[in-house]
């Protein structure tokens, strides 16, 4: 293993404490318990956003905390999700209030920390609600699994709600519309590589050279199934498939289109697959609105891409466009 | 004989020595099925808790295990903080204030532990979690304890090894809950790390009796 740090046991409290650094005109980072709040927090009569989950993803969660997207982000060791003495303080912290939101990413252990850190807060007074993110269509959403992973859609849940906050919407309106953009969005992604957890010191899972792993999640866990290597387009449109059909867009719909990279593929090759996916939609008579392409949502140095398609109305649009100042992500400011 | 504050403080000993000595082994499961966390996480987890134990000694079984369950909650992260967290709190509170625990006790905690990962996890018996471990634990401690010799270390012996048991019977299983389930059949033919980790405490806390 070769890796740009100093011990695998520190790798988060360092990272996070350079990011504080780097950042501090946006951030104030708590370093225990560990979360990154916004530098003005809590912002008077503004609802209050909290998401985190394990360390691993960056830019996500961290990278985005800042005006016009999250107020908190707790970042847990890396790839597990953070805990409720964390969470809880986070939330308090910027509650004005008008009561916090967390988002959270379906991942069980996401959820039952941030559903105990829920209900502790609301036992200090805090009124919580919590929009749960499950965009990766490569999980069958049933009875039989832990249901549908959150991925790249968070992103977008968090700059859209992240906004109606921003304009001053209650409680129960920033949750509907995280709810409504969740409702609205699909993702899959692909691993050409693994990566490799510090503490863990060895890759994830096992890819042979010819080999990718279709349907992957974001923390390295195996995808679906295994296929040889092939183009770009043909991963494209294996990726892109599943998520058209299962969000049921038409001819005439409007869309953003988000093709998120892993952390280990470069930013060409990303928009080569954007290429192909922009052609697909295109013929299809689907409107491509808006475009994110970059690493927002990663898995360490995992080679590989999610493609993630949001159906767009004229608010979600609006919410998209809205101003944005964070470390990852800023435009109209 | 029964079992005392002493006893528990020996118990939480080994689990955290059991973690470091099997830290490799348990993030070598989850990285088979999981995400490669549950080793590292259950170490930091104990860890936290002899920080804890040395820091505010406590006066009875059921006051270390309320202390282990804010400790593991706190510190392991992942879904095994909030159930370990939430299996030793529920059994904390069956126990009470008891100085010394009877057989009956001990399989009512260990009842009440399991019944507080199902209410938290949701995960049913052959979904291929620790529930595979803790609920042939439960059932052998029950019939021990019902035995009625008054022998509690019978009754720790039958939790551990029908729980070892229980975790070797995860291997052919398809995971329904965690992120195992992800991989749906390719998740037969592993064992499942939590059952592991379940497992390996209540040896320890058998050990810590013998």
């Amino acid at each position: 293993m070769k890796k740009l740090i100093n011990d695998p046991r520190a790798v988060v409290d360092e990272s996070v404490e350079g990011f504080g650094l780097a950042h501090a005109d946006i951030v104030t980072v708590s370093a225990e318990p560990k979360y990154i709040t916004r530098k003005d927090a809590p912002v008077a009569g503004k609802v209050g956003l909290v998401s985190g989950g394990g360390s691993g993803h960056e830019p996500l969660h961290g990278g985005f905390v800042g005006l016009g997207m999250l107020d908190a982000a707790v970042p847990g060791a890396v790839f597990t999700s953070p805990t409720p003495d964390q969470i809880i303080p986070a939330t308090l912290a910027v509650n004005s209030g008008a009561g916090v939101v967390h988002i959270v990413k379906n991942y069980t252990g996401d959820v039952l920390n941030f559903e105990t850190a829920a209900e502790m807060a609301e036992a200090e007074g805090v009124q919580v609600r919590t929009v749960l993110v499950n965009d990766d269509v490569a999980v069958e959403d049933s009875l039989y699994t832990a249901g549908r992973r959150g991925v790249g859609g968070t992103v977008l849940v968090e700059k859209i709600a992240g906004a109606a906050a921003e304009r001053g919407d209650d409680l129960d309106a920033v949750a509907a519309l995280g709810d409504r953009v969740n409702q609205n969005v699909r993702s899959m992604g692909v691993a050409l590589s693994a990566c490799t957890v510090p503490h863990a010191g060895v890759p994830s899972f096992d890819l042979e050279e010819n080999e990718i792993e279709i349907g992957i999640g974001i923390h390295g866990e195996p995808g679906r199934h295994r296929i040889p290597m092939e183009n770009a387009d043909g991963i494209t449109d294996r990726l892109l498939e599943p998520i058209l059909s299962d969000l049921g867009v038409a001819s005439g719909d409007k869309v953003l289109l988000f093709v998120n990279g892993m952390g280990g593929t470069p930013q060409s090759e990303l928009y080569i697959v954007y290429r192909r996916a922009a052609q697909v939609l295109a013929e299809k008579g689907i409107t491509v609105e808006r475009s994110l392409v970059g690493n927002y949502i990663t898995s360490l140095e995992m080679q590989g891409c999610s493609i993630t398609v949001l159906r767009l109305d004229d608010e979600l649009t609006s919410l998209w466009d809205a101003p944005v100042h964070t470390a990852a992500l800023r435009w109209g400011i | 004989m029964g079992l005392d504050v002493d006893w528990a403080v020996r118990w939480l000993t080994l689990s955290a020595q059991a973690m470091a000595d099997h830290r490799v082994e348990l993030i070598e499961l989850d990285r088979a099925i999981g995400d490669s966390d549950h080793g590292e996480n259950m170490d930091r987890g104990f860890k936290a808790v002899m920080e804890k134990l040395a820091e505010a000694p406590p006066a009875t079984p059921g006051a270390a295990l309320k202390l282990t369950a804010m400790a593991l909650m706190s510190k392991v992260g992942g879904a095994a903080g909030p159930l370990y967290g939430t299996a030793f709190l529920r059994a904390s509170t069956s126990l009470g204030d008891a100085e010394d625990i009877d057989p009956a006790a001990l399989a009512a905690a260990i009842q009440a532990a399991r019944d507080g990962v199902v209410a938290r996890g949701k995960a049913e018996s052959g979904d291929k979690t620790m529930v595979d471990a803790w609920t042939p634990a439960v059932d052998a401690a029950a019939a021990q304890a019902a035995a009625g010799d008054g022998d509690v270390v019978k009754v720790l012996l039958a939790a551990a090894e029908a729980a070892e048991a229980g975790a070797v019977a995860t291997d052919p299983l398809i995971a329904r809950k965690g992120r195992a389930s992800y991989l749906g059949e390719r998740s037969a033919g592993h064992r499942d790390p939590g059952a592991v980790s379940t497992a390996l405490i209540l040896r320890a806390a058998a050990g810590a009796a013998e």
